[in-house]
């Protein structure tokens, strides 16, 4: 049986010729995309801003949206936020938070479904959330410092592992990937809620495999070809896991893809942003990441001298005959 | 590689065995899993995105408990004045007030200061382990006694008073009949209700919602309703709002501050009708004191007006045509069957010694919850096909190992999950999915490892050796940056996003089990067996 390659072997790809330009791209990517979370802004959820959200599903046919907009509108809670799920019938409906004491926030929730069950008799309420403005300030302030934590734990993780070079790698790749995922968000205007700080997280921890596997190869070929200049060094080791890179990153768009199509349509944004991530991930671990190392510095003497080569893969150090045969 | 010892080859299949035999359990029907023994009965739970159900996230108003506290000490301080021996054992006060957070009062005869001081200490208590008492009494002046709660005694009281409302909202709860509903302390002043399969949500926050403070207190039949439209009433009145729809077009009620019987005194609530009208109305039965005390005023107020009074707002306030000696009474207002037995509920479990507001509600009926597993379940089982396919079509041989070791991962996620009663969530299926895609990807770091190493011209058996060892060390780095993210998101995370972090955590573990070490125990078998000298991968 002839098994399939995703990637020829032996490829022989000078991607650090492209560095420029892709570092340029990344740069106007993030540019962009944080020039669209400042202008735009991001359809934050109830989860953010505090207020109800009533899931409804209509059996029938959906109004035209306006027609519900003006409806919920009635209800007596203020402008009506509509926002379509994947499939076609189903929509969640969030109103701001109320004024008023507490129990007035209390009661709107269920004020709003009444009144959503009133002026559409033969659709279904399927979930209702409300959440008052002090628990979303926590949760914001909650979702803020777990992302940040994560991108510098990671960062300081692989500073550990590899060396400092490595982790300032990460942390710009981390910050690429992230800024992108909020510039998705400010586009496509997904509601951003507590399940989007999930899948960034997600994508910051997941993307790193990526990176990681690059860099450990580098490492070892640091080792092996200690004459060889750094950008053929790095040029060999991107095009050497290559095929992983394309092969893993196939497999997770597969089963992402999967689930986004036929999974359900209350995590649809989830998986987007996931998907998304995979996406981007793909494409900076290849022309993102390494290209950061040249500019670094990094060289075959970054691992030799220090103590921390016995932490990594300094049991390879005498596998010195290794290289002759590419 | 081929000194795949055999303790090694028994010790993994037990595992695989034991992953087998636990995720059973979570795949049967309730009834047959309930026939099973106890310790075959751990299953995965389902969270309330996929279970249908409310979650609401409860505050104390620690103000109002605060408020509370000083009221209670103004009574203990009158109460400790005044001398269990008779009049001459009274000390005589004045100036009392609890204005700015304090207890203020003058000691008239400044000899006797020390005793008031003495009294008033044995009224405090030690606030915990703290070594301070709840609350600091200090002299100024040489004839004033402040008395100030201590920061330790409000922290104490905040936690007595969450334990307390957490078990009466517990028994609520429980009165309500819901199955395994979840309730705990959440932080300092915050409780968390969780009931699966709930489909009336309104109920349950009417329920727990309610402070439920029952007083019966007489009418200020005195009071001039001009002047006290004007805010102005008698000394030892005071004016109560009564409740929304309550009160026929009246606004409020001056009713004395004494309370002549509170909830306390109950010893049962109920739902029932109004013989005379049909309405449904709450029958209580007081205890042998509140009986005795009800009788008596009741015969001494005959023609007058009495009202009941429910977490400060008045019921209703009816007519005392006769003395009531049986010591049970109707509260009536305009209530429906569900609000009638909400409050009888309430009034039976105790009143909530404070304020709770709900500050967060999410909410999931049991056909969304059913809809999104089946949807997921779909889903995940096409994206392991397909994962599984592709695995096989780009690694032959190799490939199936790798799938073999996927369902195994699969099995063992499940069995793990069951085994620390887990909650899967609806993120938590994507969680699943993902980490499909992490496990392939320790295999495809190993595989392509390989092929490079065959390409660069080695034995096969050098090959397969190089391409484990090289690429575990890749698997592992990879693998501990993902298990960051997930510990963070279990951390900061709430519900659905926890769920999501456990499953990944566990995923990650499992899989670099089954990936790695799983994997090679196939191949080192196909190896000693037929000892292939060239493979196709």
């Amino acid at each position: 049986m002839r098994l399939l390659k995703l990637v020829p072997d032996n490829t022989n790809i000078d991607f650090l010729r492209w560095r420029k330009w892709a570092s340029f791209m990344s740069f106007f990517l993030v540019a962009i995309s944080i020039a669209l979370v400042a202008t735009k802004g991001l359809n934050l959820g109830v989860d953010f801003v505090g207020g109800q959200s009533v899931r409804v599903e209509f059996t029938q046919d959906m109004p035209p949206i306006d027609e519900i907009r003006e409806k919920v509108g009635k209800i007596g809670l203020g402008e009506a936020t509509i926002q379509q799920f994947g499939s076609d019938k189903a929509i969640s409906i969030r109103t701001a938070l109320p004024e008023g004491d507490k129990s007035a926030a209390e009661r709107a929730g269920q004020q709003l479904v009444a009144g959503i069950q009133k002026a559409f008799p033969t659709a279904k309420t399927g979930s209702v959330e409300t959440v008052s403005g002090k628990v979303s300030g926590e949760l914001i302030r909650t979702g803020a410092i777990s992302l940040g934590l994560a991108i510098i734990g990671i960062s300081i993780y692989i500073w550990i592992r590899f060396e400092w070079q490595f982790g300032v790698g990460a942390l710009g790749r981390l910050f690429h990937e992230v800024s992108l995922t909020f510039g998705l968000f400010a586009v496509t205007q997904m509601q951003f809620d507590l399940n989007s700080v999930a899948a960034l997280l997600t994508i910051v921890g997941y993307s790193l495999n990526d990176t990681i596997v690059v860099y450990d190869r580098i490492r070892e070929n640091l080792k092996k070809y200690r004459k060889m200049d750094i950008v053929p060094l790095l040029n060999l080791s991107i095009n050497e896991t290559l095929s992983r890179t394309v092969m893993t990153t196939v497999a997770m768009v597969l089963a992402l893809g999967m689930l986004l199509i036929f999974g359900p349509d209350v995590i649809f944004g989830f998986t987007a942003a996931m998907l998304f991530g995979v996406f981007i991930g793909g494409y900076s671990s290849v022309l993102m990441s390494t290209p950061v190392l040249v500019w670094l510095k990094v060289g075959p003497d970054s691992f030799i001298p220090r103590t921390t080569a016995g932490m990594g893969g300094g049991e390879r150090v005498e596998r010195k005959d290794d290289g002759a045969v590419v | 590689m081929l000194d795949f010892p055999r303790w090694k080859t028994i010790g993994i299949s037990i595992i695989l065995l034991l992953g087998i035999l636990f995720s059973i359990p979570s795949f049967l029907p309730e009834k047959t899993r309930d026939s099973l023994p106890s310790v075959a009965q751990a299953k995965v739970n389902l969270g309330l995105d996929l279970a249908g159900g409310s979650h609401l996230l409860l505050e104390a108003d620690v103000a109002d408990l605060r408020k509370t506290q000083l009221t209670n000490m103004e009574k203990t301080v009158r109460t400790a004045m005044r001398g269990e021996r008779g009049p001459d054992d009274d000390i005589a006060i004045g100036e009392l007030s609890n204005a700015g957070g304090k207890i203020s009062f003058l000691v008239r005869d400044q000899a006797k200061l020390d005793e008031a001081r003495e009294r008033l200490f044995s009224e405090t208590q030690g606030a915990g382990l703290t070594g301070q008492r709840d609350w600091s009494i200090d002299v100024i002046d040489v004839t004033r006694i402040v008395m100030t709660p201590t920061s330790a005694g409000q922290t104490q009281a905040v936690a007595n008073a969450m334990d307390t409302a957490r078990d009466i909202i517990a028994k609520r709860v429980d009165d309500l009949g819901t199955r395994e509903p979840t309730i705990i302390r959440e932080g300092t002043d915050r409780i968390v209700v969780q009931v699966p399969g709930l489909q009336d949500p309104a109920a349950l926050k009417e329920l727990i919602g309610k402070t439920a403070r029952l007083e019966f207190r007489m009418v200020d039949t005195n009071a001039d309703p001009n002047e006290a439209a004007a805010g102005r009433v008698p000394v030892g009145s005071e004016i109560v709002p009564y409740a929304e729809g309550e009160g026929n077009g009246a606004a409020f009620e001056v009713l004395r501050r004494q309370v002549m019987i509170s909830g306390e005194q109950l010893i049962n609530a109920q739902q029932s009708y109004d013989p005379q009208n049909n309405q449904p109305v709450v029958s209580i039965r007081f205890d042998s004191g509140g009986s005795s005390t009800f009788a008596k005023v009741t015969a001494q107020n005959v023609g007058k007006r009495f009202a009941m009074v429910l977490d400060g707002k008045v019921l209703s306030a009816p007519s005392i045509k006769e003395p009531i000696l049986g010591g049970s009474a109707q509260i009536s207002g305009s209530f429906s069957v569900a609000s009638a037995n909400a409050l009888a509920i309430s009034l039976r479990s105790g009143a909530l010694p404070v304020k709770m507001t709900v500050v967060e509600e999410r909410t999931v009926t049991p056909e969304l919850g059913a809809d999104s597993i089946r949807k997921g379940a779909i889903a995940g089982i096409i994206a392991t096909v397909s994962v599984l396919v592709l695995m096989l079509v780009v690694y032959g041989r190799f490939g199936v190992y790798a799938c073999v070791a996927l369902v195994f991962n699969v099995f063992l996620i499940i069995a793990i999950m069951a085994a620390f009663n887990a909650t899967l969530t609806l993120p938590g299926i994507a969680g699943f999915v993902l980490t499909i895609g992490a496990a392939v990807d320790a295999n495809v770091l190993i595989n392509e490892r390989i092929r490079e190493e065959l390409a660069r011209g080695r034995k096969v058996f050098q090959a397969i050796e190089l391409g484990y060892t090289e690429a575990s060390r890749a698997i592992f780095d990879a693998n501990v940056t993902n298990v960051i993210a997930a510990a963070l998101m279990f951390w900061f995370g709430s519900g659905p996003i926890k769920g999501f972090a456990v499953v990944l955590t566990i995923g990650i573990v499992t899989s670099v089990f089954t990936a790695v070490t799983v994997t090679r125990m196939f191949v080192a078998h196909w190896l000693r067996t037929k000892r292939p000298t060239t493979i196709n991968i």
